[in-house]
C-alpha cells in the first residue's frame, strides 16, 4: 500500500539573527507519495536550503509538523536525528563530499560504519552492489582522484543507496557537472526512479527539472507552485542528441 | 556503532596522512624514547654505584674515633686515640651481629727493592682484613695470626706495588723496604681496580697490625676498626650494638657525646643513592618535558586536522554520524597518534640505551616500570590533549560544517 514517505504541513523555520527573526520558511504544505521523482525549484533565499535541511533532518523546524516514512520528526534529540539520517535518508551533495584519498568502496561503506547491525561481510557486499547499480564495478577500488567528475558523483550517489533509504536527497547534484555528465547523472537518477526509488533534487535549473516527475517551486519561503511536469524530458535520448565531442 | 568500527575509521582517517601523522607521533616517540633512555641511565648508574660500593667489602661497618675531649678542648680527629686494642677485644667478645671484625693503622712511606721505589700506603690489619674487604689472595698466602702475635716483619702487597716495584720479579719471598723497614712478601693480592671515588684499590701494603703499630708508627692506639655484619639486614642493628658496647667500654655517662664514630657501608650507599636518585628525577623531568610537548603537538595537529576535515565531519553527521561517534573518532585518532609512538619510542629507547651501554659503556638498567610508566603517560597523553580537538569536531553543526570552505 501506498502512503506518503513524506509529509509536511504547515511547516516553519524561523532564525534568530540578533534581534531579527529571519523566517526562512512561512508554513508550507506538501507530500511526497513513495516512488515520486519530485524537483525543488527556487532561487536563491527563496528557502529552498532551509528547507532541504529539515527534510534531511540535519535541522527541525520551528512549527508546524513533517512525518518522514510515518515517523515524526519534531523535538528528537540530536542522537535520534543522526539515526533517522542514518537510516531513513540517502545525501547527495553538489561538490561529491567523499573522503579523499579513500577508495570508492570505503566511501560507499560510510553510512554503514554508523549502523552497528549491519555486519562487515555484509557492508562489503552491500557496497559492492550500490556501486555495481551506478555502473562503477570497475572503479571499486579507485580513489577520488582517480576518477572523473561524473564517476565521483556517481560514488556518491551510490554511498546514498547504500543503506536502502526510502528518500535520496539531492542539492544540486549536477551544479558541478558539464551537460553531458549532468545528463549521464540525471538518466541515472531516472533508472533509480524507475526501480521504485523515492527522489527530491533541489535544484535551481529549469532544464534539469524537466527529467523529473514533479516541480514543487519556492519564493521567499512559500511554494508558489507544485505541478506535475507536462512532458518529462528522458535524459538518455537527449544525451544520444548531444553532438560527439571531438577529443 | 560499534567501537571496532570507531577504530578502524580512525585508522583509516589516519593512515589517509601518513606523513603528518608520523611527524605527530615524533613528539611522543622523542618523548617516550628520551624518558625510558634517561630512566635507565639513571637507574644504572644507581645499580653501579651500588655494586661499586658492595664489592669494597662485606656489609662493611667502620669504627673511627671521634671528637676527644681534653677539658672541654675538641681535638683533631686523627689525633685521638680513643680506639684501643681493649675496643677491639671488647668487640670481638660482646658483639652477636659481627662476622669478622680487623683493626686499622695505616702509614705512609716509600716502597723500595733494587732499584725501583713507589710512594705507598701500609695498612695495618688482622688477617680477617681480607675477608671483610673482599680480597682475594692471588699469589702466595696471606700472612696468619701467629705474624700478627709476633709481629713479624711480613707483607702482602697490591697489584700496584707489584707493577711498579717488582716489574719483573717475583715479588713472592723477596724482601721489600717501606722506607727504612724490611719486609718479607709472603703474598700477593688480586688486582681490584678503582672505586666509586677513583681511588686505586690495589695501591697498598697489608701488614700484621702489632708490626704497624710498633715497628713503623710506634702507637698503642687504633686508627679504626673495620668490621663485617652477619648480612646486610642486620647491618644497622649492629652499628646500634657496636655504638653501644664502645660507649660502655668508654665508660660514657648518658649525656657524654660518643668520642668515635660508627658507620656502615649501607649509610654510604644510601647517600651515594640518593645524589644519583636525584639525577635520575632531573633527567626525567627533561624527557618528560618533551613529551608535554609532543603532546601540545597531538592537540595542534588534531586542532588542524579538526578545521581542514570540517566537511568530512559534516558528511560523517549527515550520514548518521553521531557526536559522540565523531569524538570518539577523534580520540581514538589522537590515541592510536600516542599509542604507536608510545610502542615505537619504547622500541628506540631501548635500542638508544642499548647503543648507551654498549658502545660508550655508560651503566644502564632497564625496569619495566619505566616502560609501563612512560606508555602510561603518553596514552593519558593522547586522551588529554585530544580531548579538547575531537570536542570541537563533535560540537560541529552538520549543515554548517556541509558548507564549510
Amino acid at each position: 500500500m501506498n502512503y506518503p514517505i513524506i509529509k509536511i504541513q504547515d511547516l516553519k523555520r524561523e532564525f534568530r539573527m540578533g534581534n531579527e527573526t529571519v523566517r526562512a520558511l512561512k508554513g508550507i504544505s506538501f507530500e511526497v507519495q513513495q516512488g515520486e521523482f519530485v524537483t525543488i525549484m527556487g532561487t536563491s533565499g527563496s528557502g529552498k536550503s532551509t528547507l532541504l535541511n529539515v527534510l534531511g533532518c540535519l535541522d527541525q523546524p520551528t512549527d508546524g509538523t513533517f512525518e518522514i516514512d510515518q515517523v515524526s520528526v519534531k523535538e528528537r534529540s540530536k542522537n535520534d536525528l543522526a539515526a533517522i539520517r542514518n537510516q531513513k535518508i540517502g545525501f547527495i551533495f553538489q561538490s561529491y563530499n567523499l573522503l579523499p584519498r579513500t577508495t570508492a568502496l570505503e566511501n560507499v561503506e560510510l553510512p554503514l560504519m554508523y549502523n552497528g547491525e549491519v555486519s562487515q561481510k555484509e557492508r562489503r557486499a552491500r557496497a559492492v552492489k550500490a556501486l555495481e547499480m551506478v555502473g562503477l564495478s570497475d572503479r571499486l577500488h579507485h580513489t577520488p582522484s582517480q576518477l572523473s567528475g561524473g564517476q565521483q558523483q556517481r560514488v556518491a550517489i551510490a554511498r546514498a543507496l547504500v543503506n536502502e533509504p526510502v528518500v535520496i536527497l539531492a542539492d544540486e547534484a549536477t551544479g558541478n557537472l558539464d551537460t553531458r555528465t549532468s545528463y549521464e547523472v540525471m538518466s541515472l537518477f531516472q533508472d533509480l526512479n524507475d526501480q521504485g526509488k523515492t527522489i527530491i533534487f533541489v535544484t535551481h535549473e529549469p532544464d534539469i527539472a524537466a527529467f523529473s516527475k514533479r516541480t514543487i517551486t519556492l519564493k521567499d519561503g512559500h511554494i508558489v507552485g507544485d505541478n506535475p511536469v507536462p512532458k518529462i524530458a528522458n535524459a538518455r535520448k537527449m544525451l544520444a542528441m548531444l553532438p560527439v565531442e571531438a577529443d | 556503532m560499534k567501537a571496532i568500527n570507531l577504530i578502524k575509521i580512525a585508522w583509516k582517517a589516519l593512515l589517509r596522512n601518513k606523513t603528518r601523522a608520523f611527524l605527530t607521533m615524533l613528539g611522543i616517540i622523542i618523548g617516550v624514547a628520551s624518558v625510558i633512555a634517561m630512566l635507565a641511565i639513571g637507574e644504572g648508574s644507581k645499580s653501579s654505584i651500588k655494586t661499586q660500593i658492595s664489592s669494597m667489602g662485606s656489609n662493611m661497618i667502620f669504627v673511627q674515633p671521634g671528637s676527644d675531649n681534653r677539658g672541654g678542648v675538641r681535638q683533631d680527629r686523627s689525633s685521638s686515640q680513643t680506639l684501643t686494642l681493649e675496643d677491639l677485644d671488647i668487640l670481638r667478645e660482646k658483639s652477636t651481629l659481627l662476622s669478622d671484625i680487623s683493626p686499622q693503622v695505616n702509614g705512609n712511606g716509600q716502597a723500595i727493592y733494587a732499584a725501583n721505589n713507589w710512594p705507598t700506603s701500609i695498612y695495618g690489619v688482622s688477617p680477617e682484613y681480607l675477608v671483610i674487604r673482599k680480597l682475594e689472595i692471588a699469589d702466595g698466602v696471606m700472612f696468619t695470626e701467629k705474624d700478627v702475635q709476633r709481629a713479624a716483619k711480613v707483607a702482602v702487597i697490591g697489584q700496584t706495588i707489584v707493577e711498579n716495584v717488582f716489574p719483573d720479579t717475583d715479588p713472592i719471598g723477596k724482601t721489600i723496604r717501606l722506607d727504612k723497614m724490611p719486609l718479607r712478601v709472603v703474598g700477593v693480592l688480586e688486582e681490584k681496580g678503582e672505586n666509586s671515588f677513583g681511588q686505586d684499590q690495589d695501591d697498598l701494603i697489608l701488614s700484621p697490625y702489632t708490626t704497624v703499630q710498633k715497628r713503623i708508627l710506634a702507637i698503642t692506639h687504633l686508627q679504626s676498626i673495620t668490621a663485617s655484619a652477619l648480612s646486610e639486614e642486620v647491618s644497622e642493628d649492629a652499628v646500634e650494638e657496636m655504638t653501644q658496647i664502645l660507649r660502655d667500654s668508654h665508660e660514657l655517662s648518658a649525656n657524654e657525646e660518643d668520642d668515635f664514630n660508627v658507620r656502615s657501608q649501607q649509610e654510604l650507599l644510601s647517600t651515594m643513592s640518593s645524589t644519583s636518585d636525584m639525577l635520575t628525577v632531573l633527567l626525567v623531568a627533561i624527557a618528560s618535558i618533551s613529551l608535554l610537548v609532543g603532546g601540545i603537538g597531538i592537540m595542534n595537529i588534531m586542532y588542524v586536522s579538526v578545521t581542514e576535515r570540517t566537511r568530512e565531519i559534516g558528511l560523517r553527521m549527515a550520514v548518521g554520524g553521531r557526536g559522540l561517534d565523531i569524538l570518539v573518532q577523534f580520540l581514538i585518532e589522537s590515541i592510536l597518534i600516542s599509542f604507536t609512538g608510545g610502542v615505537i619510542g619504547v622500541a628506540l629507547g631501548l635500542g638508544s640505551t642499548f647503543f648507551v651501554s654498549d658502545y660508550m659503556k655508560w651503566p644502564t638498567l632497564v625496569t619495566p616500570e619505566s616502560i609501563i610508566l612512560s606508555f602510561a603517560v603518553c596514552v593519558v597523553t593522547g586522551v588529554f590533549f585530544g580531548w579538547y580537538p575531537a570536542r570541537k569536531a563533535a560540537k560541529l553543526d552538520p549543515i554548517v560544517a556541509l558548507r564549510f570552505e
